[in-house]
C-alpha cells in the first residue's frame, strides 16, 4: 500500500469536514476559536476573505458546514457553526479600516457586473482591489438580489445586508440601479473587457392546472414575497395553503403568518423525509404554528364565482421498489378548503435579453453553457455565476462562483489562459508548547449545542421585519466553540522518528491508531485496525514503512477527537498537532492566510 | 505529563462484554508515566485481557509495591479494591489478602527493582506457597523512578545510557521460577499485544501463582544503543518459543484444522490454553525443557518469549493450608472467633 500523500493540501483539507464541505472553503475552526477568544473583528475579517458575507450567512446559510462536522458523528448535534459566524458579525467592532481598498491607480479595464445579488459582488470584491473599474447593472433601487427581495427580513434584517453590501461597493463599483439590463448586444457594445451575468434566478416556477387563471388569489411565491419587501403586499387571507417544501415555501408561510393568516398549510407531493427546506426552517414554521401536510399532490383549484375556495389533491402513497426508486398511487382525493394560495414549487433562471446571435450557447431549458470550472459561456469574456449559471442554489455557492468567475476575468483581461489558476497551498505549524501543553484548547467539553433564543410570537407577527433569532450572548458563544474539535490541528506523523511503542494506540479514546503489518488492499486494512473503519467517505492516513518491523501506521480518520493524546504520549515526537491553514486561490493572487492577522 | 484527562468519547462501534461493561469501564486514572513507557502498553493489554475475561471489576484486588511499575495499578480498573504496600511486599501484603479473602481476583503488578531487587525475598516465597494470584513483573533493567541505575535483572555487558557496563549478573525471573516450582511462567514484550493479552488471560485463569515476566522498556533511561531492554533490542532479538491461544469456557471450541501439534490445557475454570511450541521438541509441559531451552537462549543472546511452562496439576496456597472454602469475610463472627473457650480447649491439647 502506498503511504499517504500528505503534502496534498487536499488531504488535511478533507480532515476539516466543515471546511471541506463549504463551497467557499472557509476556515471555520480558525474563526471559531477567534470568537471563543473575543477576537470578534479578526474572527470577521477571517471569514470575509472566504464568503464575503458573515453577517448575512451567519443568518441565512444552508449551511452544508453542518451536517459534515465531525462532532455530528460522535454527540448528537453538529457545533451551530452559521449561528457562531453570526456572532462574530454581531459583536464585531469598526473594522472598515481593514478591509481591502481600491488603489488609486487602476488598471485601465472594464468590466460589467449584471444584477447586484452575492454572486456578482463577490466579483466586485475581489477585483475592485486589482484596480478593476467594475460597473454593476441591478434592475432594483438597492443592492443584494435575492438576499434583499426574497429572503423575509425577520430572517434577515435590511441594516445587515446595507452594511456588507457597501464594504464593497464603498471601494468604487459604479452603481446603475433602477437599470435591467435588456439587451447583451448593447452591453457588449458598451466595450467592456470582460461581463458577468449574475442576474439570478428570479422567476417563480407557476403550476398550470384547471383554475390556475380563474383567481387573483393565487400567487408565485418568489414574486408575492417580492412584492411584500417592497410593500405592495401587506396582508393575506386567512385561510393559505402553500404548494412546495423548500426554503422559499417556508419564507411564505412564516410571511403569511405575519400578514394576517391564521390558518397556514404548506403541502408537499412526498414526505416530510424528502423536504428539500432546511430542518431548522421547518422547525421555526413549526414553531409559528404553521401545518405540514404530507403526501398531497395539487390537481386543481376550487373557484366558486370567480372566488377561490379551497384547492383538490390527489393523496399519494408512495412504495419503494428493491433499486429504491420511489412510485405513487393514488389512495383518493380530497378538497382542502383556503382562500389564497401561494405556489412555492421552484425557480429558473430567466435572461431572455441574451439574444440568440451572439455566441451565447443554450442548453435545454434555456440554461446557457457555462464551464464548470472557469464559469465562462460559450463566448469568451462572459462569465456566468449564481443562480444565473447552473439554477438554484445557496448563498455561499454563489459567493464561490464569483471567486472563481473573478479569477476567470482577471486571467482573461491580463491575456491569460483560463486554465492557469492559482494554486491552493497549505501551512502546516506545530501547536506544541511544552510538555503536555498545546496553543489550541484540546480538552474535550461534553457540553450539547446550546439553543438559540427566538422572539417571542406575538411580538414577531406584529412587524413582518422582527428579527426571530436573537443571537447568541458572549458567553454561550464561548461555550460553543468548545464543542468545535478543531480538526484543523492536524495530527501529523513522521514514521522515521516511530519506536512503535504502541503509547498513541493505547491512549487514543476512540481507536483511531494501529500499527499493522502491510495488507493487501484498503477493503481489507479497513477490516483489520483497533476499530472497523466503516465510514468510507472518511480517509485512512496510511505510513511509511516504520523503521523497526517495517509495519505501518494507519489512522482512521473518522471520529478522532483532535484532543492530541496520541501527541501528548509520543515520546519521540513522530505525532505532532499541526495547526493546518489552507492557502486558497484568489484573483488576487494568493491569499494571506489567517497567519498573518 | 497529560494535561487534560480522556475525552469521554468512544469508537461508535465499541462493544460492551457478557457483563455490559465496555472497554472504558476497565480504565484507570491517566497515567502519569513518562510518554512512551511500556508499562502503559502492559496496561492497555491487561485492561484488553479483563474486558474480554468479563472480570467484574468489583471482585479484583490491584496490589503492588513501589516504583514506576507499581504505579500503573492506578491506570486500570478504577472501580475494584487495591493496595499499594511498602516496597517489595506486595507478596507478603497479597499473600495475607489472599488467606483472607480467596474469592477474589489477585492481579499483582511489580516491577525488577521491586520484585529482583528489594522484594526478592518476598517474591520466592510466594512463588514457594503457590498463592493463587496474577504476578507480573514490568522488566526493563533499571531503576526508572531514581534515573536509571542498573537493576538486577540488567544483562552482563548491557549499558546505561551514560556508558556506563553492567558486570554483575543477571536475575531472570522466569529462571527462578521454575526452579522454585512455579506452575505458570510466562515471557512477553509489551510491544506485543498480540502475544501478551492470551498469556495475561491464561495467567488470570491459572489455579496459583501466574508469573509473567513482561519486558517493558523504560523510554526515558533504558531505550538506547547497548540497552539490552530497550524497543529495538526487543525487536531483534525476541523469540517466541510458544504461541498462545487462549479459548474461555463459553466459546464453541472448534479445533482448526492443522498438522501442527498442539497442546491443550484444561484450565481450572473450563476453559483451554492451546499452546502451539515454535521450537522443535519444546514441551510447554516439562520443566527441564522449558528450563534448559530458556537457558540455551540466553546464551545466544535471544529472549525466549511465550508461555514456557504451566503445570495446571499443582494445588495453590489453600489447598496446601487445608483451609475453609469460606472466605474469612464472609464467615458467620462466632464461628470465624469461636471464643476463649474454643482457645482454652485449644491450648489444652499442648499441654
Amino acid at each position: 500500500m502506498a503511504p499517504t500523500n500528505v503534502s496534498d493540501p487536499r488531504y488535511f483539507h478533507k480532515v476539516v469536514d466543515c471546511q471541506w464541505a463549504c463551497p467557499a472553503h472557509t476556515n471555520v475552526p480558525q474563526y471559531l476559536r477567534l470568537i471563543g477568544q473575543g477576537r470578534y473583528d479578526d474572527s470577521y475579517l477571517l471569514n470575509r476573505e472566504s464568503n464575503v458575507f458573515p453577517g448575512i450567512l451567519g443568518r441565512t446559510c444552508d449551511r452544508p458546514c453542518e451536517p459534515a462536522c465531525r462532532r455530528g458523528r460522535i454527540d448528537e448535534k453538529p457545533v451551530a457553526i452559521c449561528r457562531l459566524k453570526r456572532v462574530a458579525a454581531d459583536l464585531r467592532g469598526d473594522i472598515t479600516d481593514r478591509l481591502p481598498k481600491a488603489p488609486a491607480q487602476k488598471n485601465g479595464k472594464r468590466i460589467a457586473l449584471v444584477g447586484a445579488g452575492p454572486s456578482s459582488l463577490t466579483v466586485a470584491n475581489d477585483l475592485l482591489p486589482l484596480g478593476y473599474d467594475v460597473t454593476i447593472y441591478e434592475k432594483h433601487n438597492q443592492p443584494g438580489g435575492l438576499m434583499r427581495v426574497s429572503i423575509p427580513s425577520f430572517r434577515l434584517p435590511a441594516s445587515v445586508i446595507d452594511e456588507e453590501c457597501q464594504y464593497i461597493i464603498g471601494m468604487g463599483a459604479t452603481m446603475k440601479y433602477n437599470t435591467p439590463v435588456t439587451s447583451m448586444k448593447a452591453l457588449l457594445n458598451e466595450g467592456y473587457d470582460a461581463i458577468f451575468v449574475g442576474s439570478g434566478a428570479p422567476h417563480g416556477k407557476d403550476l398550470d392546472i384547471p383554475g390556475r387563471h380563474d383567481t387573483s388569489s393565487i400567487h408565485v411565491g418568489l414574486d408575492w414575497l417580492a412584492g411584500v419587501h417592497f410593500g405592495h403586499i401587506e396582508h393575506i387571507e386567512p385561510r393559505v395553503l402553500i404548494i412546495g417544501v423548500g426554503n422559499t415555501a417556508m419564507d411564505c408561510c412564516r410571511t403569511s403568518r405575519r400578514l394576517g393568516a391564521t390558518d397556514v398549510t404548506v403541502v408537499a407531493r412526498r414526505s416530510r423525509a424528502h423536504f428539500k427546506a432546511s430542518p431548522w426552517e421547518l422547525d421555526d414554521a413549526i414553531e409559528e404554528g404553521v401545518h405540514i401536510l404530507e403526501n398531497h399532490a395539487p390537481t386543481r383549484f376550487v373557484v366558486e364565482n370567480g372566488v377561490l375556495t379551497g384547492m383538490e389533491f390527489e393523496r399519494l402513497q408512495w412504495t419503494e421498489d428493491k433499486s429504491g426508486r420511489q412510485s405513487s398511487t393514488v389512495v383518493g382525493t380530497v378538497i382542502v378548503p383556503c382562500d389564497a394560495v401561494i405556489l412555492a414549487i421552484g425557480q429558473d433562471n430567466a435572461v431572455p435579453w441574451i439574444e440568440s446571435d451572439l455566441g451565447i450557447e443554450f442548453a435545454a431549458r434555456h440554461m446557457p453553457i457555462v464551464d464548470k470550472v472557469t464559469h465562462q459561456s460559450s463566448r469568451p469574456g462572459v462569465f456566468f455565476g449564481g443562480d444565473a449559471a447552473w439554477g438554484p442554489q445557496n448563498i455561499i455557492w454563489a459567493v464561490e462562483h464569483g471567486h472563481q468567475a473573478a479569477i476567470s476575468i482577471h486571467l482573461h483581461c491580463s491575456g491569460r489562459a483560463l486554465t492557469d489558476r492559482p494554486p491552493t497551498g497549505m501551512t502546516l505549524t506545530s501547536t506544541k508548547l511544552g510538555m503536555g501543553a498545546w496553543e489550541y484548547s484540546n480538552d474535550y467539553n461534553p457540553s450539547p449545542r446550546a439553543k438559540m433564543q427566538h422572539e417571542e410570537l406575538v411580538k414577531r407577527f406584529s412587524d413582518v421585519s422582527i428579527e426571530v433569532e436573537l443571537g447568541y450572548t458572549p458567553e454561550q458563544a464561548a461555550r460553543e466553540v468548545e464543542r468545535c474539535l478543531n480538526c484543523d490541528v492536524q495530527t501529523k506523523f513522521t514514521d522515521a522518528l516511530c519506536i512503535e511503542c504502541d503509547a498513541c494506540i493505547d491512549i487514543c479514546p476512540t481507536s483511531c491508531l494501529t500499527i499493522t503489518p502491510v495488507r493487501e488492499s484498503e477493503a481489507d486494512l479497513r477490516r483489520h485496525l483497533s476499530a472497523p473503519a466503516l465510514n468510507t467517505k472518511q480517509e485512512l492516513f496510511v505510513s511509511g514503512p516504520l523503521t523497526q518491523t517495517s509495519r505501518l501506521m494507519v489512522k482512521d480518520e473518522d471520529v478522532c477527537l483532535h484532543c492530541g493524546l496520541c501527541a501528548d504520549r509520543c515520546p519521540t515526537a513522530a505525532w505532532d498537532m499541526q495547526r493546518f491553514d489552507l492557502k486558497l486561490g484568489y484573483a488576487g493572487g494568493l491569499l494571506a492566510g489567517a497567519e498573518q492577522r | 505529563m497529560t494535561s487534560i484527562s480522556k475525552p469521554p468519547v468512544r469508537h461508535p462501534s465499541a462493544q460492551k462484554n457478557q457483563i455490559g461493561l465496555t472497554k472504558a469501564d476497565y480504565e484507570g486514572g491517566m497515567s502519569t508515566l513518562c510518554a512512551g513507557c511500556g508499562h502503559d502498553s502492559v496496561t492497555a493489554a491487561l485492561i484488553q485481557a479483563f474486558w474480554e475475561l468479563d472480570l467484574p471489576p468489583h471482585r479484583a484486588a490491584k496490589m503492588s509495591g513501589i516504583g514506576c511499575s507499581s504505579k500503573t495499578t492506578a491506570y486500570f480498573m478504577k472501580q475494584s479494591h487495591g493496595f499499594n504496600s511498602v516496597h517489595g511486599r506486595m507478596p507478603s501484603v497479597t499473600t495475607g489478602a489472599n488467606a483472607a479473602n480467596r474469592d477474589l481476583t489477585y492481579i499483582g503488578i511489580s516491577g525488577d527493582g521491586d520484585s529482583l531487587n528489594i522484594g526478592f525475598g518476598q517474591l520466592a516465597h510466594a512463588i514457594r506457597r503457590n498463592v493463587n494470584m496474577l504476578y507480573v513483573i514490568e522488566n526493563n533493567g533499571v531503576y526508572g523512578l531514581t534515573k536509571g541505575q542498573f537493576s538486577a535483572s540488567a544483562d552482563v555487558g548491557s549499558k546505561s545510557r551514560k556508558g556506563e557496563v553492567n558486570e554483575q549478573t543477571p536475575i531472570d525471573p522466569v529462571l527462578l521460577a521454575l526452579t522454585l516450582g512455579a506452575t505458570f511462567v510466562a515471557r512477553s514484550f509489551s510491544g506485543d499485544k498480540t502475544q501478551l493479552v492470551p498469556i495475561l488471560k491464561a495467567g488470570l485463569s491459572h489455579h496459583g501463582f501466574a508469573l509473567i515476566d513482561v519486558i517493558s522498556p523504560c523510554v526515558s533511561f533504558n531505550d538506547h544503543e547497548g540497552s539490552a531492554k530497550s524497543y529495538a533490542y526487543m525487536r531483534r532479538h525476541e523469540v517466541e518459543v510458544v504461541e498462545t491461544d487462549f479459548v474461555p469456557l463459553r466459546r464453541e471450541i472448534k479445533v482448526p484444522e492443522t498438522h501442527e501439534e498442539l497442546t491443550v490445557v484444561r484450565m481450572h475454570d473450563g476453559s483451554e490454553v492451546r499452546l502451539h511450541a515454535t521450537a522443535p521438541g519444546y514441551n510447554p509441559r516439562s520443566r527441564d525443557t522449558a528450563y534448559r531451552h530458556v537457558q540455551a537462549c540466553v546464551r545466544k543472546g535471544e529472549v525466549a518469549t511465550g508461555l514456557l511452562f504451566i503445570d495446571e496439576s499443582g494445588r495453590e496456597m489453600h489447598d496446601m493450608q487445608r483451609t475453609v472454602t469460606t472466605p474469612l469475610a464472609q464467615l458467620p463472627y462466632d464461628v470465624l472467633c469461636p471464643g476463649s473457650a474454643v482457645l482454652d480447649s485449644l491450648m489444652e491439647r499442648y499441654r
